[in-house]
């Protein structure tokens, strides 16, 4: 078993780059790919090494083999807008497979399928159907940041990120309510290395995933008897595109849309309370200009970047940055370093909520695979702020953040902080 | 100088006069017209410059490419006017054009 798949991250862990100079290392040596480092925190110079001295880069060893790293922003969105060149299949994970198997969804697709099965789900997170739900939307942020103690220490992720988001999600699916903390625990393990807090080994990890698909197969089945609905497993149910779907098929969706509705939003939530306390003059702007937070909400998924890569496959052999990439060769890209390259984005190593041009980062991706929930995000994030700013002086950083164990979800396990009152 | 009128979806117009050499989008960002987001800066590759051009200005807009279509194909308002305005240049041609912003960008 692989160092990643067993989870026994250890000083001794042949691939472990944490504590190293990333300067003082070969550069091929360099490994992007291996967790420690993302929750150690230390990413950010071997990410800024590999952009100036390397950015189209080579790993030859590594827990999950050998693959390409693409460093810098104009690289990333060639990649990422070339699907003819780079495809999503079979798997957009950097490890090729978790289990024995890899469940299909349209985030690991090539068109034509990818835009048939996309299109059947995206109206329910279009704009238009999420003015219907902001008043809800709304009503559950209050209620969550009402029931908030005021300068006694709680932890933010588990107490307003994750409750949010998993109730946001509760919301899309019709899910039962009362059961919505499962949501929760099978997105945490589908993305999750054994070992690194969330399942323990490979087989807690595949029993988890094994409720979740008796649950969901449940739900089909009522929905498909009942008269199509709103919510995203009746639009599969009932879609012309997808009625017909192999089950492993409708599981791998709901798979992708659990996780791509939770953990990352989640993070993103997490990730602006830090972002505003490391940055305390921005805190003061946004005091006294809450006309800023739409800019800052971009700001902040920019700077979080919540998904740290995505991972395509090389169809033929083609040149990147002057490298050589050949046919069937794993190609990373690392829209946490893009989003930090000086090159494409002015002071991009700055947090600025009053940044011009927010909007343009890497954190949703380009091309087809452009993020399908990108404003349900941006909404769920504005509001939060705008109701955190009506009640809070600050949310304060008391403590260090507890950061998770992975190069894919960039994110928060824990963030302790206290609340100060309005003056 | 070429004008181009942009109209929102509730009626709102704004008329901008730019040089040729430029994308619609660009003429709608630099002159500080609502609606459009940009968010790829110009490149084809997220559909949040979407328009509707206008019947009269359709074939002199031209056709749309693959890669547009494809954008386009996964917008949920998609009509058979729609373009993305970072993929329509500024021409003598255009002047005058006039084309209207969706409620929304996605």
């Amino acid at each position: 078993m692989s160092d990643i798949a067993s989870g026994t991250e250890s000083k001794k862990s042949k691939w472990s780059m944490v504590g190293k100079d990333p300067y003082a290392m070969p550069i091929e040596k360099i490994d992007l790919s291996h967790p420690g480092i993302w929750r150690a925190n230390e990413f950010l110079p071997f990410m800024e090494r590999l952009r100036s001295e390397e950015p189209v880069h080579y790993c030859a060893e590594s827990a999950v083999g050998p693959y390409w790293s693409v460093m810098k922003y104009k690289d990333i969105m060639e990649v990422d807008t070339s699907p003819h060149i780079y495809s999503s299949e079979p798997t957009i994970g950097i490890v090729d497979s978790f289990e024995e198997f890899t469940l299909p969804a349209f985030i690991s697709m090539d068109p034509p399928k990818h835009d048939e099965q996309r299109r059947v789900v995206q109206d329910v997170v279009a704009p238009a159907n999420l003015k219907n739900l902001e008043g809800l939307i709304r009503q559950r942020v209050c209620t969550i940041l009402d029931g908030l103690p005021i300068d006694e220490e709680f932890d933010w992720v588990e107490h307003v990120s994750i409750e949010l988001t998993t109730q946001m999600l509760a919301t899309l699916f019709d899910f039962p309510f009362e059961d919505r903390s499962k949501l929760t625990f099978w997105s945490d393990a589908a993305t999750a290395i054994p070992g690194g807090g969330v399942v323990s080994n490979q087989t807690e990890r595949w029993e988890a995933l094994q409720e979740c698909f008796a649950y969901f197969i449940r739900l089909w089945n009522d929905r498909v008897n009942e008269k199509p609905g709103n919510d995203l497993i009746s639009m599969l149910a009932h879609g012309e595109a997808t009625r017909d779907m192999p089950q492993e098929e409708y599981l791998g969706n709901i798979i992708l849309l659990i996780v791509g509705g939770n953990d990352t939003t989640r993070n993103s939530i997490s990730g602006g309370v830090l972002a505003l306390n490391e940055n305390p003059a921005e805190y003061d702007k946004l005091r006294a200009n809450f006309s800023l937070i739409r800019n800052m909400v971009s700001e902040i998924i920019r700077w979080q970047t919540p998904l740290a890569h995505m991972r395509r496959t090389a169809l033929v052999d083609t040149e990147l940055g002057g490298k050589k990439i050949k046919s069937g060769e794993k190609v990373v890209m690392w829209y946490a370093s893009g989003n930090r390259d000086e090159e494409s984005i002015e002071r991009a190593n700055e947090f600025l909520i009053d940044r011009a041009n927010a909007r343009q980062h890497l954190s949703f991706g380009f091309g087809l695979h452009r993020c399908m929930g990108n404003r349900l995000a941006e909404m769920q994030l504005t509001i939060v702020w705008e109701e955190i700013m009506k009640r809070f002086h600050k949310v304060e950083v008391v403590g260090e953040p507890e950061r998770v164990y992975s190069s894919f979800v960039k994110g928060y396990m824990s963030l302790p902080v206290k609340l100060q009152a309005l003056d | 100088m070429v004008n181009i009128q942009f109209i929102e979806h509730d009626g709102n117009e704004h008329s901008v006069e730019v040089s040729t050499g430029g994308s619609v989008m660009h003429a709608a960002i630099t002159n500080g017209v609502p609606g459009i987001d940009a968010d790829c800066g110009g490149s084809c590759s997220c559909a949040t410059c979407h328009v509707y051009v206008n019947a009269e200005w359709l074939e002199k807009v031209g056709e749309l490419s693959p890669t547009e279509e494809a954008m386009l194909s996964l917008s949920t308002d998609r009509k058979d006017n729609s373009r993305l305005a970072c993929q329509i240049q500024v021409t003598e041609g255009l002047d005058g054009l006039v084309v209207t912003t969706p409620e929304f960008q996605f």
